[in-house]
């Protein structure tokens, strides 16, 4: 199971990107007592068998992996959600795109902790692949907001497999999180 | 901390880049590739991952080393697993790989070219393989 929010955002836009999306989206707001996350993307997208079957732990398509029988990202984030009274959902349209929406709320006792967000959304950024990612990230209450593009900081600091473009990335992700 | 500009992270980019513009020209030969599926994440593939990050950067390895994140490597009993293609290496694909084994990875292959004990599960043969 995942540890943090972060880690479930993190499951999701890397299955955008094994999707083969060319955009991926994802949103994190902070506000009325809820953390709400979307990661939506136009990668291949499922019809709604597909889709069903998405949800259950012991399904995968079987196309990566022959014999394995067990696909859990899905799973993780339903079970987590379910269990600390969140909620859950997934649209999906077989070749153009998936969304999925989840919610905690914020002082749940069985809510995960919100995680490294900078790490997320550096680590996001960082599959191979020439994919447009989008940041949406708000939390009014402590006067953050902001919209960031991977095109763009692929623009400023250059490849992102280069230890120190991560470096310098992180530190601008960072300051966009502090007070 | 006041929210960067892109432009003062371009800035930053270029003071980090330095001295290492002369070896980026001759090109990359070393590969660390993360195997960031839902089983490296729930193993806690991200921590890995950055003490990496970190540690090349701190070693000013940037300039040789192209560090790369994955989906499920198949391995996923032993994650996170952390892959590393060097030459004068076997390529070698690391298991358990935490922080600290993350660390040791850098500095045990792929400064001191010697393989980093019990966390091999794919590549090297058996018999060089110390338990």
């Amino acid at each position: 199971m995942h540890f943090a929010v972060c880690d479930f955002l993190l499951d999701l836009v890397q299955n955008s990107v094994e999707a083969g999306a060319a955009n991926v989206g994802i949103d994190v707001v902070e506000s009325g007592g809820s953390i709400e996350a979307t990661v939506e993307d136009d990668g291949k997208g499922m019809d709604e068998r597909e889709l069903e079957r998405a949800k259950d732990p012991f399904y995968t398509d079987g196309t990566k992996h022959a014999r394995r029988k067990v696909g859990l990202g899905l799973p993780f984030l339903i079970q987590a959600t379910e269990q600390a009274g969140g909620d859950f959902r997934i649209s999906s349209r077989k070749g153009s795109g998936t969304r999925v929406s989840f919610g905690f709320p914020v002082d749940g006792v069985d809510t995960p902790p919100l995680g490294d967000l900078p790490g997320l959304f550096l680590s996001a950024m960082c599959f191979d692949g020439d994919y447009e990612l989008v940041i949406r990230r708000r939390a009014p209450a402590r006067g953050v907001d902001y919209e960031i593009r991977r095109s763009e900081i692929l623009e400023a600091a250059g490849p992102l497999d280069d230890a120190s473009a991560l470096v310098a990335v992180r530190e601008f992700l960072a300051s966009h999180e502090a007070l | 901390m006041a929210k960067m500009t892109l432009e003062q992270l371009r800035k930053l980019r270029e003071e980090k880049k330095g001295d290492m513009q002369k070896r980026d020209v001759e090109g990359k030969s070393i590969q660390i590739i993360v195997g960031m599926g839902t089983c490296g994440i729930a193993a806690g593939a991200k921590q890995s991952f950055d003490e990496i990050v970190k540690a090349i950067d701190e070693n000013k390895l940037s300039g040789d080393v192209i560090i790369r994140q994955t989906g499920c490597m198949g391995l996923c009993h032993v994650e996170p697993t952390v892959e590393v293609v060097m030459p004068g290496m076997p390529a070698t694909i690391y298991g358990r790989v935490d922080a600290a084994t993350a660390r040791d990875i850098v500095v045990k292959h792929v400064v001191g070219k010697t393989l980093v004990e019990n966390h091999i599960y794919d590549r090297p043969a058996v018999d060089i393989v110390k338990k």
